[in-house]
């Protein structure tokens, strides 16, 4: 209950110097919404990367060592991964799907148009394991092509479709689902062929690229283990990468970037602590004979401490309700403009920033406010009172 | 019965203030007992040593040797927060300044220390009986301190000493800040409230003031002549 009355003290003064008061608070909240919206704008990053990957990671993808082929339209290769390689890297993978393949990036002619585009070769009965189709039919015979998903829209292939592939002819059976970037394949923009064709066309036995399969994804590690140990015995033969953990790298740099970021914002916030201290020096360097009274009158220290604590509060807490409010509006903006989208401002772990934002501007100005209110609790009442 | 025992004791009491030119004895093996009812003038130069004795007397200080009692406890046994408690249950203080604090209105200032100590508003009309009682009317309880006369001023620094019955008024130079009718008034206030029974202590330099009181003390160097 007396509590009441020294925060009625704190409101009064708080008032009373409204203009420093309300400078002060600008400062928490352009803090705060700093904080926030960076918060909110990194963790949208996070989330729409997160989802324009398809991997659920639980591939391991093998290059021959050095012939590292990434992304459409690469195919600086050494060398290959022979038929012999893929029966070992299937014996060192247990039960676990082992899909080689081959790669590279060929010309395309539909219509008039030409173009580049990656070219795929599997095994007819692999391709379900990796892709999904979207129209049409699976690829069955060597005649015929399946298209992805983001070559078919610019090319405006269906099934039926023809497309000329180097110095061939081939007819489209499938569309591909819209797959997007992944660390294996990225069938969106490729044409997808048997094996034998391709190996006849591009005159090639050997592979490209192995990808392992793991049914239990707790078994990626263990798997990609062994296939290592098998493969590299005296050189290193392969390569292998686990999409799991190449995600989680992805991911976590993301996270490192906002968590930047958002320290960023922290900067403006410790900014806005120091004009709090400020002000509240200021508060009670004048108040000085006002705390001579009180404490004589029989104000216990702690009172006076709490008197000036609750001050800086105030403070922090409008700073914080405002900078809330604009860390949304700002962050709506900032994820409209960088994403073109704002479902993601709407996730509960993007708009946790925002209380998270509010509790740091708040702890801010409370850590801020201590030493002026220790300071006052703890000035001698007599020279206090003694004070003009 | 209480009414023999001092409310204020001190024995021997020295006070030595350690300045960076040495020490200075600011009271000198003072003893001194006020009995309940009293209205004592403490008098003397500037440097005598009043405004020490007046601190230590309102516990706002304690000594450097000797002992004080006040109200029959000893205040060197006490802690920052029970001087504090005994400044707000057992004194009133009036100060030549009158020293409202500007942030409250009229009512508010004498409500403060009622808060203080009973932890609630006050909801049985003390203040305001108060405020009646030093002639203050209803529509200036609203008023900022700053709003009033030092005379005003004055009165509501009386009403709040004695929101919360202390046993002992201590006054600081009442009438420093006042002209002579006013201080007239301020005076006789006094007056009447220790004609009630209210131990009264007062440091002045003003004879005139200082004959109000039934007892006076002179200080000369920090000793009682």
């Amino acid at each position: 209950m007396s509590n009441r009355i020294f925060f009625e003290f704190a409101k009064r003064s708080v008032r009373l110097h409204w203009l420093r008061s309300s400078l002060a608070v600008i400062g928490i909240v352009i803090g705060v919404a700093a904080i926030a919206s960076m918060g909110m704008l990194g963790n949208s990053l996070v989330l729409s990367v997160s989802d324009s990957l398809s991997d659920v990671g639980d591939s391991i993808v093998i290059y021959p060592h050095g012939g590292i082929s990434q992304g459409p339209g690469s195919v600086v290769k050494n060398d290959k991964i022979t038929e012999r390689q893929v029966k070992d890297i299937k014996s060192a993978s247990g039960g676990n799907a082992v899909i080689p393949l081959y790669s590279t990036a060929d010309e395309i002619k539909v219509g008039g148009e030409d173009g580049i585009a990656t070219v795929y070769g599997l095994d007819t009965e692999d391709m379900p394991v990796v892709l999904n189709l979207a129209d049409g039919q699976w690829l069955k015979s060597s005649s015929g092509a399946m298209a992805g998903s983001r070559l078919a829209e610019e090319y405006e292939l269906k099934p039926g479709s023809r497309i000329k592939l180097g110095d061939n002819n081939l007819r489209i059976v499938g569309i591909l689902e819209e797959r997007g970037m992944g660390f294996d394949i990225n069938p969106d923009n490729a044409v997808i062929v048997t094996d034998k064709f391709y190996s006849s066309t591009y005159d090639q036995d050997d592979y490209d690229q192995v990808i392992v399969k793991v049914t239990d994804i707790n078994d990626i590690e263990s798997v990609m283990d062994a296939i290592d140990k098998k493969m590299n015995k005296r050189d290193d033969v392969i390569d292998a990468f686990d999409t799991k953990a190449i995600l989680e790298t992805i991911l976590d740099t993301f996270g490192k970037i906002s968590m930047f970021t958002t320290a960023i914002g922290g900067i403006s916030l410790l900014v806005a602590g120091v004009s709090i201290f400020n002000v509240q020096m200021m508060s009670v360097t004048e108040r000085i004979k006002e705390i001579g009274i009180i404490r004589s009158i029989g104000t216990q220290k702690n009172e006076v401490l709490r008197m000036f604590i609750y001050e800086s509060l105030i403070l922090g807490f409008f700073g914080a309700t405002l900078g809330a409010l604009f860390s949304f509006v700002g962050g709506y903006l900032a994820i409209l403009i960088m994403l073109q989208e704002t479902s993601y401002l709407f996730e509960p772990s993007t708009l946790i920033y925002i209380p998270f934002g509010m509790a740091f501007g708040i702890a801010t100005s409370l850590i801020s406010g201590l030493y002026p209110a220790w300071k006052a609790s703890n000035l001698n009442p007599i020279e206090a009172l003694r004070h003009e | 019965m209480t009414e023999s025992m001092p409310v204020i004791s001190l024995k021997n009491v020295c006070k030595t203030y350690s300045l960076p030119f040495g020490d200075v004895n600011a009271l000198k093996n003072v003893s001194l007992d006020i009995m309940p009812g009293d209205f004592v003038a403490i008098m003397g130069p500037s440097g005598s040593g009043k405004s020490t004795m007046l601190n230590l007397v309102g516990s706002l200080d304690v000594p450097t040797s000797g002992s004080l009692f006040i109200d029959g406890i000893d205040i060197k046994k006490l802690t920052d927060d029970e001087l504090t408690n005994l400044r707000r249950d057992t004194i009133g203080f009036i100060f030549q300044q009158f020293n409202l604090i500007p942030l409250l209105n009229v009512r508010e200032n004498v409500e403060y220390p009622y808060i203080l100590k009973y932890r609630h508003k006050d909801n049985e009309g003390r203040c305001e009986e108060l405020l009646h009682r030093v002639d203050l009317t209803d529509n200036m309880i609203h008023h900022k301190p700053n709003e009033l006369s030092g005379g005003q001023q004055q009165r509501v620094a009386i009403a709040r000493a004695l929101v919360n019955n202390p046993k002992i008024l201590l006054c600081d130079e009442p009438t420093g800040n006042l002209d002579s009718k006013t201080g007239q008034q301020v005076m006789e206030l006094l007056s009447e409230l220790n004609s009630h029974g209210m131990t009264v202590i007062m440091v002045t330099h003003d004879q005139n003031i200082a004959e109000y009181a039934r007892r006076q003390i002179i200080l000369m160097d920090g000793e009682i002549v």
